[in-house]
């Protein structure tokens, strides 16, 4: 399962550092949700993967899974989320002023 | 019980920082329907409480003690902390007086160009002084988060083509750096299983060596990060051209912001990863002064080679950091006190530019800040002395404080290994800033035609003029107490290097470390 959530984060790392280097505003909007997403798994991650135990303590529990990360992630989601939707209303303002969708607000040649 | 009903009351002034500017924001929110008039005077008068509180936790903490508050009264680690020590306590004094000011001049005129101006200006206090104060690193991502996020609102105040591109800039490589935060906080997390900066500081120095390379890791990157906010080399780019186009009051503002960069690299590589951090000891440390001396030498050169005052003076706080964290990245009390020392001049002196410059700017017609032969300017002798004292201050002449900081960096790095370099640079750099404002003052103030008939604006008012001279006036005094002020400093970076006094007074009297 550690493999496997590991590949996931990779993967989502990856496809987000591609698209944040491209030239419109678009992917590099999506590229930073996937970011986002990435670190919020990895945030998840390092309270160690358990299933199936509560969180809270409970006297019959014979063991627990760790809550503060998933607190962070909680935090962390709604930050990402507002901070997605700013950057978005960004670029549609930029689309809007600048005449076209490019990062530096120019047209390609 | 009186000495109870004390001890509560001084641990709840760590707090109160935090809370006036939050409560104010959301005060000038509800009430945004008011006439401007009360709400820039409500505004002006958090401010002024801000001010008054900085100073009186300043006093509290003057003794050496380290204030702590447990949010919640969930003991530490387990629980969110606000700690004030004397640096804390500095840094707020520096950000309230500042933000008096560029609110003082925000109120002539220009928050009116944005419905929000002062609610964004309240949150932006809010989250800068959270950043200063807290304990926890977690909550330090979000302290950030929120600064940033009235940084955006700042920034793009007014509108305008070339804030919208700047602020496009600016807004992407933030919330890259953000994540970056995520991944070294969680990194921290998941190996040493806190957040607690002082619990953070007992379980690095204790750390096992298979674990070790992760948590050296997670140090670099965090510096890496805090090295993006400060603008150092190679991750300064989003400053120039963010800075020299926001509006004066936000960029006056900005002044502080790479200072909380700064803070943090201070407070992280003392506090975690100083001398005696074992295997993690100085893993900021040595990264810092050659990146820094490299700032300040690509922030001059930049300055040189501005076409427009305010691009100049982004440069020239580009630069700023750089001596800033070449004092730091010294490592000795002198080094870093001299630093300290360093940190409100240049606040100030880049800030009354920005001030400044708009001002120039509205004198010169379509010419505006650019620096190339324009008109003569309104009242040109009082924005020519200003400019002269603020240039003064910056590059660091004798009399004014600019010089006293300097010259404390410079007696500081005299027994350092890599003296020459640091006495090169900063030296060569110091004259190659005043040849370039000395181009910049002679091409605004001499070099000038006679005004087209019929475009002649009304001269720069004298309550416009105030903050510029309220602000250079704050320098002028840092000249004046400089013998206090610089032993202030050398006893807070005396407090940063024995880091023993903040982890116990956090984490309890019978802990480690």
């Amino acid at each position: 399962m550690e493999a496997l959530l590991a590949l996931i984060i990779g993967t989502l790392t990856a496809c987000g550092v591609y698209l944040i280097l491209r030239a419109r505003t678009f992917p590099v909007v999506l590229g930073l949700t996937f970011l986002s997403y990435a670190v919020n798994l990895f945030l998840f991650a390092m309270g160690r993967l358990v299933v199936g135990r509560p969180p809270l303590i409970d006297p019959s529990a014979a063991a627990y899974t760790d809550p503060l990360p998933q607190a962070l992630v909680l935090t962390a989601i709604v930050i990402g989320f507002a901070m997605t939707a700013f950057v978005i209303m960004l670029a549609l303002k930029a689309r809007a002023e600048l005449g076209n969708d490019h990062v530096d607000g120019m047209h390609e040649p | 019980m009186r000495q109870q009903v004390a001890a509560v009351t001084t641990s709840q002034l760590v707090i109160a920082p935090v809370l006036l500017p939050l409560l104010a924001g959301i005060a000038l929110l509800l009430g945004r329907s008011l006439d401007l008039r009360w709400r820039r005077a409500f505004a002006l008068t958090c401010a002024l409480g801000q001010i008054v509180l900085a100073l009186v936790l300043t006093r509290a903490v003057a003794d050496g003690s380290v204030l702590v508050y447990a949010l919640g009264n969930w003991p530490a680690p387990f629980g969110i902390v606000l700690v004030a020590d004397r640096l804390a306590a500095w840094l707020l004094v520096t950000t309230s007086l500042l933000a008096w000011f560029a609110l003082a001049y925000g109120c002539l005129g220009s928050d009116r160009d944005g419905r929000h101006f002062h609610v964004l200006f309240q949150l932006q206090i809010f989250g800068l002084s959270g950043a200063f104060l807290t304990g926890d690193l977690f909550n330090l991502f979000v302290f950030f988060e929120v600064l940033l996020l009235a940084s955006y609102g700042l920034l793009l105040h007014g509108g305008g083509r070339r804030r919208t591109r700047a602020a496009l800039h600016y807004v992407v490589i933030n919330l890259v750096g953000s994540t970056l935060f995520l991944f070294a906080a969680g990194t921290f997390y998941g190996v040493l299983g806190t957040l607690n900066l002082a619990d953070l500081a007992v379980k690095a120095a204790a750390v096992s060596p298979q674990d070790l390379p992760l948590v050296r890791t997670a140090g670099l990157l965090l510096f890496a990060v805090f090295a993006l906010k400060a603008a150092l080399v190679p991750l300064y780019l989003w400053l120039p051209a963010a800075y020299a186009n926001t509006s004066a009051p936000a960029a006056a503002l900005f002044a502080i912001m790479t200072k909380v960069g700064a803070y943090s690299i201070l407070r992280v590589s003392t506090l975690i990863f100083g001398a005696d951090a074992g295997p993690v000891a100085n893993l900021i440390a040595d990264w810092l002064l050659p990146v820094a001396l490299l700032t300040l030498a690509v922030g001059l050169v930049g300055a040189a080679g501005s076409e427009r005052l305010r691009l100049q003076i982004a440069y020239l706080v580009v630069a700023s950091i750089g001596t800033l964290l070449t004092a730091v990245g010294l490592g000795t009390v002198s080094g870093i006190g001299a630093g300290l020392y360093y940190l409100p001049h240049s606040t100030f002196a880049a800030a009354a530019l920005f001030l400044l410059a708009d001002l120039i700017a509205g004198q010169r017609g379509e010419h505006a800040d650019r620096l190339e032969r324009g008109p003569v300017m309104g009242r040109h002798w009082v924005l020519g002395v200003l400019f002269f004292l603020g240039a003064i201050l910056i590059v660091g002449l004798p009399p004014l404080s600019g010089f006293i900081g300097k010259f404390l960096i410079l007696r500081a790095a005299l027994d350092h290994p890599a003296a020459v370099w640091v006495l090169g640079i900063l030296l060569g750099g110091g004259l190659l800033a005043l040849l370039t404002l000395a181009r910049s003052g002679s091409l605004l103030f001499y070099h000038t035609a006679e005004a087209d008939a019929g475009t002649a604006v009304p001269p720069p008012t004298w309550r416009a003029l105030a903050p510029v001279a309220g602000l250079l006036t704050l320098g002028a005094a840092m000249t004046l107490w400089a013998g206090p002020l610089s032993d202030y400093t050398a006893a807070m970076a005396d407090q940063l290097l024995q880091p023993d006094g903040y982890v116990r007074a956090v984490l309890g009297e019978g802990s480690p470390g």
